[in-house]
């Protein structure tokens, strides 16, 4: 389990060091001199240089990328180029707003798609499963930023139950802060947990072919009681991987879904940095969200081998 | 054939029509603004209604269909065409450091969300539908490399691989005889459903702006127009989103429907 | 009353009739097998027994376990019964442990859902039982999982979970198939002797003709879904009624006539072959680790001769299998064919190749399932420098096909047209049409039913006498191998332990592994002696 453990941390410092490299090469070969463009076509050469030698821009890049990930292993993404405020502050107030909408969205789509998955396929093949597959092939199809307009349309502007966009903030207190991140959430997660139903159906349904599963029956276990006691860890498997991935795809799915309900989240952040060409901005909002996925993978890793004893042996 | 293949058909069909003629006929010109006849809810002249220009959407659905399924259907050879050659090639050599590197190459593109990319790009580039295929089939060639891999390991410790061996042919033959043939059907199914991601990811870039460019018309970009006319004219929102519910769905269905037509297994079943 | 009796059990599946007035019952502490070849549903009656069939099953007739008729039984009170007075042990023992319990949870869990007994009280009843099928619980305590253990092993937790609440009656459906043949003689024993001290009826289904004779009370033979005769032991053997039951026998106990041995020069040379694989570190920082498959491998295979290799799983077969046919590199030793070395790096030597052909085990898996019996049986033309014309090519495939038994039509049909000993013979086919030095047969009959092993095994004897075949013929069941080869090597562990003329190993073996084998192999009983 130690060296199952290390190999995978291992293989995470590489996956990040990478990842790093390949953003900060990506963000220098663009093409457009950031200090050109804040200053504008008018600019005087030597004002430019200033300002260059002020953002940091005239240190070779190799220091340049050094200084970068060693900031960050401490917490400091730099200075902004526009705002002049350091990244690291810029990004954790945003992260408290993408973070808490990922997590929320995550929690709603496993909550619903575990149950729905288990239902569809315990009862496979009858009235149940049917509407439990036909409403996951519908969420599968709408787009989510559709969707979180509809549910705009809906609860905020014909209910008013909620506000139609914007932030609550935390010093309202939690109750606020997840009403008003409620049908971001639900918007997020709904087509997510048609995918993860779905996955949990089909892997269930695998799981009931096996040798195991009809021992389980002759020993006197009931149907379900078959299923409950050792079709689903076994089934867990395979999902436990796409509740990762999809880990990713909310936090990425995230950056839409706050332009559709104004919140004041990673994403707002990273597009007003493109237009305004705060690389070191972007850079250090990707170079976050990769940090996100990868480290939830090896989360997800370890807790494949705390389903499955094969590979605590085997590695 | 089955109900979903047949249903998946049809409403692919539909969205792939719709595309074609667009070339030749739409029913108004998709940019010509008409101001007195805007906002007009759907009708016999305009049977989709108008939007704020006054302009014919379901002119502009057409035509919008066309930059979708153009930007999904490049990104999935993108993926296919990349792809498919290291996911064989993963597999052939499997164990060795070629499979290793392959293999943690596509973790790591896994680790940037097709969305992540997106934003990469255009902030080096700047937005517009080239980039955009190319952020979606980036993301697509690990995801046809793990599935090639992963069907044709199984394969490859068939005994008519050893006996292709023992016939004296090398890897990359047998990758072309033997192996790809009987991956196909799981490709071809993995396509649709890319297809159907693509349609998607490509509708959600244009929403936020990175996508295909003014004048080009998309269903993303129709959406964003929509968002702040959505509580006087909801059918501004309504129309493109149906339009695009239901070219996925479609391909989902026929995904589905492949799968289980293609399968020899449910075939035999069935005859 | 009999312990239990099916009377006129008839089963259908989705209305494909499977089983047409089964009738049969068992004593307490009796051992009825049932027996028959593959598609006799001789499984099905076992899984009718438990309450266990597919779903699309209808039944008639009845079954009754003690007076009670279970095919009117409630799925609630089956559920009670199943575990409690009816067990079951399967024959893939791989797979029918679930792989991330422990196998102490496992065997507790039948004794926990048939009573209220704590879960402490059950752990170490499941220790006692695991003790009493000999996995005494200083070597495999409760805490292990099923991968921990090899394939006897886990037959073992298997079966203790089958007879942890001393059932009235087991039901063991080819509880030795997937086993090695050492092994299959301990199991059995276990079970002849579980029935026999905890009074139980054992009904055991196998297809292995020698294992039914050895251990069965009763015999019960089954064909296409119907019990074509039944009765005691010895008066079943000595006094068959139904030819197809004297067929049975017959192919069980085949005996080919092979042409006599040429004298001539040496074919294929192995000497002092080694092949280590690593293996994982067992330590964080530890080393790899070394698995020697092959330890200084010696033999030579003459033209014309027909050699045996047998050994159980893991013993190297299949490693040496593919280091002579040039697949793999070896770490030292040398293995020539005519002189010239079989493994020459990625590219492989044709001239080398074109010498040698294979057929595998499973006649489903060596076929490329999307090209049709023309195109696979010419894959080894791939070889020569000159592919056949057209027409040669013709000449060839049809001559090929009539010499196998089939007909030159089937050229033009696709593989899963074909029954499992019809695809064996395409095998053979692929293997022939280039006119081979030699051929290696990779346990190429071990898949088949008795009857179409015969009938493969007489093909072989006659393409030895027609083409003057040489080959390696590798096998786990030394019956095959005692009649299809002239000189056979034993393995064990990665070494030729035993070589020999096979007749002679056969009748004085040497070495105690040799002895160990033949003595664990179940034979059929003389039935001309039994008579007498």
């Amino acid at each position: 389990m130690i060296r199952y453990t290390l190999k995978r941390f291992l293989s995470l410092c590489i996956s990040l060091a990478v990842a790093s490299l390949l953003i900060f090469f990506v963000i220098e070969i663009a093409p457009g001199d950031p200090a050109s463009f804040m200053l504008g076509i008018n600019a005087q050469p030597d004002t430019v240089a200033a300002l260059r030698a002020e953002l940091g821009l005239d240190i070779p890049k190799l220091e340049r990328y050094l200084a970068w990930t060693q900031g960050m292993l401490t917490g400091d993404f730099g200075m902004s180029y526009t705002y002049r405020t350091p990244v690291s502050q810029m990004v954790a107030d945003r992260l408290w707003v993408s973070l808490p909408l990922a997590l929320f969205a995550l929690a709603l789509s496993t909550l619903i798609a575990l149950p729905a998955g288990i239902y569809a396929a315990a009862r496979r093949g009858q009235t149940g499963d049917v509407a439990v597959m036909s409403a996951t092939q519908l969420g599968v199809a709408i787009p989510n930023f559709w969707f979180a307009m509809m549910l705009v349309l809906i609860f905020a502007i014909k209910l008013r139950w909620f506000a139609g966009g914007g932030f609550a903030g935390w010093d309202k207190g939690l109750g606020a802060v997840m009403w008003s991140l409620t049908l971001p959430a639900i918007s997020l997660a709904l087509p997510q947990a048609a995918i993860l139903a779905r996955v949990m159906r089909s892997a269930l349904l695998d799981v009931m072919n096996e040798d195991f599963m009809r021992t389980a029956r002759a020993k006197g276990l009931t149907t379900t009681q078959t299923l409950w006691k050792h079709g689903l860890r076994n089934a867990l498997i395979p999902v436990l991987t796409i509740i990762g991935l999809q880990f990713s795809f909310l936090l990425a799915g995230g950056i839409i879904i706050e332009q559709v309900f104004y919140l004041p989240g990673l994403g707002r952040l990273v597009f007003q940095a493109i237009s305004a060409r705060d690389l070191i901005v972007v850079e250090s909002v990707v170079m976050l969200l990769v940090f996100a996925v990868i480290v939830v993978n090896f989360a997800v890793d370890l807790a494949y081998a705390a389903v499955d004893p094969r590979l605590r042996a085997r590695t | 054939m089955n109900r979903n293949l047949i249903i998946g058909l049809i409403l692919s069909a539909i969205a792939i029509l719709a595309a074609l003629m667009s070339f030749i006929w739409t029913p108004f010109d998709h940019v010509a603004m008409n101001i007195p006849a805007k906002l007009q809810t759907p009708n016999l002249t305009h049977w989709f209604g108008t939007d704020h220009f006054g302009r014919d959407i379901f002119s502009m659905i057409m035509v919008g269909a066309r930059t979708s399924i153009a930007v999904a259907f490049v990104a999935v050879g993108i993926g296919m065409g990349l792809g498919i050659p290291l996911g064989l090639w993963a597999a052939a050599r499997k164990g060795s450091y070629i499979d290793e590197l392959i293999m943690r190459a596509n973790d790591l593109i896994f680790a940037f969300p097709s969305l992540v990319i997106a934003i990469l790009i255009t902030a080096i580039f700047g937005a517009g539908a080239v980039n955009a295929i190319i952020a979606i089939g980036i993301f697509n060639i690990p995801v046809f490399a793990r599935v090639v891999r992963g069907a044709a390991m199984p394969i490859w410790e068939r005994e008519f691989i050893l006996a292709a061996r023992v016939a004296g042919k090398n890897a990359a033959r047998i990758s072309v005889e033997h192996i790809l043939p009987n991956v196909l059907n799981l490709l071809i199914v993995q396509a649709t459903i890319q297809f159907s991601l693509g349609i998607l990811a490509e509708a959600a870039l244009s929403y936020v702006g990175l996508g295909a460019q003014p004048p080009t018309p998309s269903w993303g970009r129709m959406l964003a127009d929509a968002q702040t006319l959505v509580s006087i004219a909801p059918h501004l929102a309504l129309i493109p989103g149906f339009a695009i519910i239901i070219t996925v769905m479609g391909l989902n269905l026929m995904g589905d429907g492949l799968r289980d037509y293609l399968n020899p297994r449910t075939r035999v079943a069935r005859t | 009353m009999s312990l239990l009796d099916i009377t006129n059990l008839s089963l259908s599946i989705n209305g494909t009739p499977i089983l047409r007035d089964v009738s049969l019952s068992v004593n307490t502490g009796e051992i009825v097998a049932v027996t028959g070849e593959s598609g006799s549903g001789k499984s099905l009656t076992a899984l009718a027994t438990m309450g266990l069939l597919p779903k699309g099953s209808q039944t008639t007739g009845t079954i009754t376990l003690e007076g009670q008729n279970l095919l009117t039984t409630s799925e609630a009170d089956l559920c009670n019964i199943r575990g409690n007075k009816i067990g079951m042990v399967f024959q893939e023992p791989m797979t029918a442990l679930n792989p991330v319990q422990t196998i102490g949870a496992q065997v507790a869990e039948t004794i926990l859902i048939h009573g209220s007994m704590r879960k402490s009280d059950a752990m170490a009843r499941a220790a006692d039982v695991l003790t009493r099928v000999g996995l005494p619980q200083e070597q495999f305590p409760l805490s292990r999982y099923p991968h921990e253990l090899s394939g006897g092993q886990r037959q073992r937790v298997v079966i203790a979970m089958a007879i942890a609440l001393r059932p009235k009656l087991l039901i063991a459906d080819e509880p030795t198939t997937a086993l090695d043949v050492t092994t299959q003689a301990q199991i059995l024993d276990l079970l002849k002797d579980l029935a026999h001290d905890f009074d139980m009826g054992l009904l055991m289904i196998t297809h292995d003709l020698a294992v039914v004779s050895d251990m069965a009370d009763k015999i019960v033979v089954m064909r296409l879904g119907e019990v074509l005769e039944q009765g005691k032991t010895r008066t079943l053997l000595t006094n068959m009624q139904h030819d197809y039951t004297k067929m049975l026998f017959a192919a069980s106990g085949h005996q080919v006539n092979l042409p006599d041995l040429p004298a001539s020069d040496v074919l294929l040379r192995v000497k002092n072959v080694v092949r280590d694989y690593t293996t994982p570190r067992k330590a964080v920082f530890g080393s790899k680790g070394v698995f020697r498959a092959l330890n200084k491998v010696s033999f030579d295979i003459k033209r014309g001769e027909r050699l045996g290799l047998v050994g159980e799983s893991g013993c190297g077969k299949s490693t040496l299998t593919r280091a002579i046919l040039g697949l793999e590199d070896v770490q030292d030793g040398d293995i020539t064919l005519d002189g010239a070395p079989v493994f020459t790096g990625r590219k492989p030597n044709l001239a080398v190749r074109r010498k040698m052909q294979v057929v595998f085990q499973d006649p489903f898996g060596s076929f490329n399932p999307r090209h049709k019996v023309a195109r696979l049986i010419t894959e080894p033309f791939h070889l020569l420098e000159t592919p056949p014309s057209h027409e040669e090519r013709q000449r060839l495939i049809n001559q090929t096909l009539t010499a196998v038994g089939l007909d030159p039509s089937d050229a033009n049909k696709y593989i899963h047209q074909f029954s499992g000993g019809q695809r064996q013979r395409i095998a053979i086919a692929r293997a022939l049409i280039i006119q081979p030095d030699l051929i290696v047969f990779d346990e190429a009959v071990s898949a088949l039913d008795v009857s179409v092993r015969a009938q493969i095994l007489d093909l072989l004897a006659d393409l030895s006498a027609k083409y003057n075949l040489t080959y390696l013929f590798i096998s786990h069941d030394l019956s095959v191998v005692r009649t299809i080869t002239d000189r056979v090597l034993v393995m064990q562990r990665g070494e030729i332990v035993e070589q020999g003329e096979t007749e002679q190993v056969f009748t004085a073996p040497n070495h105690p592994y040799t002895q160990e084998l033949i003595a664990a192999a179940p034979v059929l009983p003389d039935l001309q002696h039994m008579k007498g």
